[in-house]
């Protein structure tokens, strides 16, 4: 078994991990980042539209500000917005925006050279910054490269398994080195989890096969509570049939939604705003339209049409939709509409933080002390409900930024923790007998099951009813993940098979959260609509929620108000 | 109907080396344009073997993960569909590990020279403070097209592997280095000296090793002209 120090170590290579790494590097010699794919594979790269920022720079935003920014933020998240989360996040917008322009993201501009922005969804001034359609990409390789001028130390595919702690302080962490095939304990001053999203767990969704959650998972088996996971975002244009996103920037540069009959619907169910109204509104008017017979064809899927936007425009501004378009639907959208469905997307959700970053207990007084989160995996909760598209890439270089500050201060200390043997012990036994037992059901199997059931069951329109069979469902899937699995590939060099089991675990554990969190929200807000209680209840639900696991397993839950002042 | 497929395998724990192993999966006829090359292997490790070993992560050409060579060329096999493979004198698809760079497993490569070259070129921006945090870089649209196309390089690895200098000479940069390093060196923004060009200049590294044998164009996923930019690197080492 391996052994490294550093005096911070980040979980993960994304947008959030990326930037929580520059930060810290201010502060300390010495920053490891483990990502179990290669930092440059990290789901963030996948990112199209743009990042969120009220610069007030060209004529059509030059009325807008960050007053604004939150106004609208608050109100696309359905009263779940913390305001000083809110706040952080929409003050600090223009300065964290231009940063990254300095390290070098290949922005798009106007013809005078400034960082021009497009509308999104739910913005009332256009403020999106972007990169073509290549935004995520374009600051993930800023962000890397400004890294490796720092020379932050790389772990790239090392799996991190858990945790080490003692009481509410963590000491390191114990990792998987899938290529050596070896357990590697890594111990730090200071840990930060920036490990992403969860979208696995659905059936279709735009986001890669590393999304699984691990960071959720680590959390409930430390007794660390999970914030806000009923509020799920499905995206309304998935690529039909595939996991595969068409930008909302088809809808801000003017595309249009149509069902069977030709009609763009949206004029119908939004007046105002139409395709550009609020993710969750457009989704559960898509959805609707195909509950009542007027998909395509009769089938599950509607068009977005952008035949009528010039060839230039979708050249200029659009052109991996078209290519993608192209590649995996074989339709131009120059000439054809592009055939769509809607798709899990964003957790709102996650591990709950205060606005430096530090993860919080049970209590809001039982804060951790060296323990972080950002990005996806984190919930500072600036989405409230349902979150404005690119607020999330915001969100991940803005609170990673300041969870790499934090930390760093934190772990100025050094590294004083032991090692934890009976854990290393555990976690050695488990990935032998993962590939030595008999079993009969192999993860994929498993994996299958869940994804059907969260999509079904969990998914744009939730009942008592079918959260009831899914949790059911969850919880015999749970047991023959721990009774029965099976691992075909039995070796230790390079064992993506083994790696994919270890996911399935966390996953199969922060669904149960998700179904248990949507099943007891006995109302209807932002993302999560429930047909047997279709009305929001401001008197009861203005609140969030917090599900933990105590000490014999067994899933715990609690309310706190929402942070309305700042 | 059932489309034969060859994959190449290797795990150095077991004693057979390199292999060719025979699979195949049923697929509906309508249905190969929908099935890709990354699809069908999905498929193999989950019905027929789960020690079948690949990379990927996006499935959709963003992440560069999942480079191999098919049916004689390098791609992504996420994007790579079975009905571009297959014609009357093509009836099987052949899939083996990017050439040139060290096997893991199976379809799995080292890629650690490929990233270690990057480092050498400097993949950021060199002296970037030019303005005050309020206000940004100016750069104009005309500014920015020269490294538009060089951005897109999702360091799959496919040109590099192509390179048949680069099969000789593992000290050669190679196309996935140059790409990056033009897309930094030709940034408005970007001050080097001199500094990144010395790395390019070496003559054992460097861009003249390059042939113009054209591999890496045809390898390159995001159709960068990557023999395009290496002869612009070449006119900017003697000072054009
Ligand atoms: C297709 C798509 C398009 C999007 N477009 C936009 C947009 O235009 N604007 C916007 O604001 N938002 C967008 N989003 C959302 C946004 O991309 C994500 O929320 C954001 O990129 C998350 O960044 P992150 O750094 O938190 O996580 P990620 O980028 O997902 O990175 C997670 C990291 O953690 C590592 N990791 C995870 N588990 C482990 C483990 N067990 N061990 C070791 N490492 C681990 C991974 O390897 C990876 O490096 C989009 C999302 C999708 C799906
Ligand atoms: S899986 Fe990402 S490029 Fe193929």
């Amino acid at each position: 078994m391996k052994n490294i120090d550093h005096q911070l170590v980040i979980i993960g290579g994304g947008a959030a991990g990326l930037r929580a790494a520059i930060e810290a590097k201010k502060e300390l010699d010495d920053v490891g980042l483990i990502s179990k794919v290669r930092t440059l594979r990290s789901h963030s790269v996948s990112a199209q539209g743009g990042i969120a920022a009220s610069l007030a720079n060209i004529q059509e935003s030059h009325n807008d500000s960050w007053e604004k920014h939150l106004q609208d933020t608050i109100e696309g998240g359905a009263g779940l917005v913390d305001k000083d989360a809110g706040e952080v996040l929409a003050k600090n917008a223009g300065g964290n925006v231009i940063e990254l322009e300095r390290m070098g993201v290949p922005f798009s501009r106007t013809e005078e050279g400034k960082l021009d922005q497009r509308p999104f969804g739910g913005h009332t001034f256009p403020r999106a910054l972007y990169a073509a359609d290549r935004t995520g990409h374009a600051i993930v390789y800023a962000l890397y490269g400004e890294n490796v001028k720092l020379e932050t130390t790389f772990y790239d595919e090392y799996f991190v398994l858990d945790l080490m702690t003692d009481g509410n302080s963590v000491s390191g962490l114990v990792a998987y080195d899938v290529r050596a095939g070896e357990l590697v304990v890594f111990r730090a001053g200071a840990v930060i989890l920036a490990t992403g999203g969860c979208s696995q767990a659905y059936q279709l969704t735009s986001s890669g096969t590393a999304s699984t959650g691990d960071g959720l998972g680590m959390a409930l088996k430390n007794g660390i509570p999970l914030q806000d996971m009923e509020f799920i975002q499905f995206h309304p244009t998935g690529l039909r049939d595939k996991g595969i996103l068409i930008t909302e920037a088809a809808r801000g540069e003017g595309g249009y939604l149509r069902n069977d009959r030709g009609n763009r619907f949206m004029e119908k169910y939004e007046p105002e705003s139409k395709e550009l109204a609020p993710r969750d509104r457009v989704v559960r008017a898509m959805q609707r339209e195909i509950n009542e017979g007027r998909g395509i064809d009769g089938k599950d899927y509607l068009h977005i049409d952008l035949t009528h936007l010039s060839s230039a425009k979708i050249e200029r501004k659009l052109p991996t939709i078209r290519e993608l378009a192209l590649d995996f639907a074989n339709v131009d959208p120059l000439e054809q509409p592009i055939p769509v469905q809607p798709m899990a997307h964003y957790c709102m959700g996650g591990i709950p933080t205060d606005t430096t970053g530090r993860v919080q207990g049970k209590e809001v007084q039982d804060e951790w002390q060296n323990l972080y989160a950002a990005g996806e995996a984190a919930c500072v909760s600036v989405h409230g409900a349902n979150r404005l598209g690119t607020n999330s890439l915001l969100e991940a270089v803005t609170f990673g930024k300041r969870a790499g500050r934090f930390a760093a201060e934190q772990a100025k200390p050094g590294i004083s923790g032991k090692i934890d043997a009976n854990l290393v012990d555990r976690y050695n036994s488990r990935l032998n007998s993962l590939r030595k037992d008999q079993g009969s059901v192999r993860s994929h199997e498993l994996h299958d099951g869940l994804k059907e059931t969260m999509t079904e069951k969990c998914g744009v329109f939730r009942s008592s009813e079918d959260l009831t069979e899914a949790l059911d469902i969850i919880h015999q899937l749970q047991k023959e993940y721990s009774e029965k699995l099976v691992i075909e590939d039995r070796s230790d060099n390079f064992n993506t098979e083994l790696r994919t089991a270890l996911e399935l675990g966390n996953m199969l554990e922060y669904s149960e959260v998700i179904v248990r969190a949507a099943l007891e929200r006995e109302e209807s807000r932002g993302a999560h609509y429930r047909t047997d209680f279709p009305d929001r209840q401001d008197e009861e639900w203005l609140r969030h929620s917090f599900f933990y696991k105590n000490s014999s397993g067994k899933l715990r839950y609690h309310y706190r108000p929402v942070r309305n002042s700042t | 109907m059932e489309i034969a497929f060859e994959v190449s395998r290797y795990n150095p724990e077991e004693k057979e080396g390199n292999f060719y192993q025979k699979f195949s999966i049923s697929a509906r006829p309508g249905n190969l344009d929908d099935l890709t090359v990354l699809d069908s292997l999905i498929r193999l490790k989950e019905e027929k073997d789960g020690s079948l070993t690949f990379r990927h992560s996006c499935g959709h050409g963003s992440c560069g993960s999942c480079a191999m060579l098919i049916n004689g060329e390098n791609r992504l096999a996420c994007k790579t569909h079975l009905v571009d493979l297959l014609s009357q004198d093509e009836s099987r698809v052949k899939v083996s590990p990017l050439p040139g760079f060290p096997v893991i497993k199976d379809l799995v490569v080292d890629l650690g020279s490929l990233f270690e070259h990057d480092r050498e070129i400097k993949p950021y921006l060199v002296g970037s403070d030019k303005t005050s945090p309020e206000e940004e870089n100016l750069q104009t649209p005309e500014e920015l097209a020269p490294i538009q196309e060089a951005t897109k390089c999702i360091m799959c690895g496919a040109c590099t592997s192509s390179c048949p200098t680069y099969w000789d000479n593992k000290k050669y940069l190679g196309p996935a280095a140059f790409v990056r390093a033009f897309r930094w060196e030709s940034d408005s923004r970007d001050e080097s000296e001199g500094e990144r060009m010395e790395v390019l200049n070496d003559k054992r590294g460097g861009v003249w090793g390059c042939n113009k044998v054209f591999n890496c164009n045809d390898a390159c996923p995001k159709d960068i002209d990557t023999v395009g930019v290496i002869e612009k690197l070449k006119r900017k080492a003697l000072g054009f």
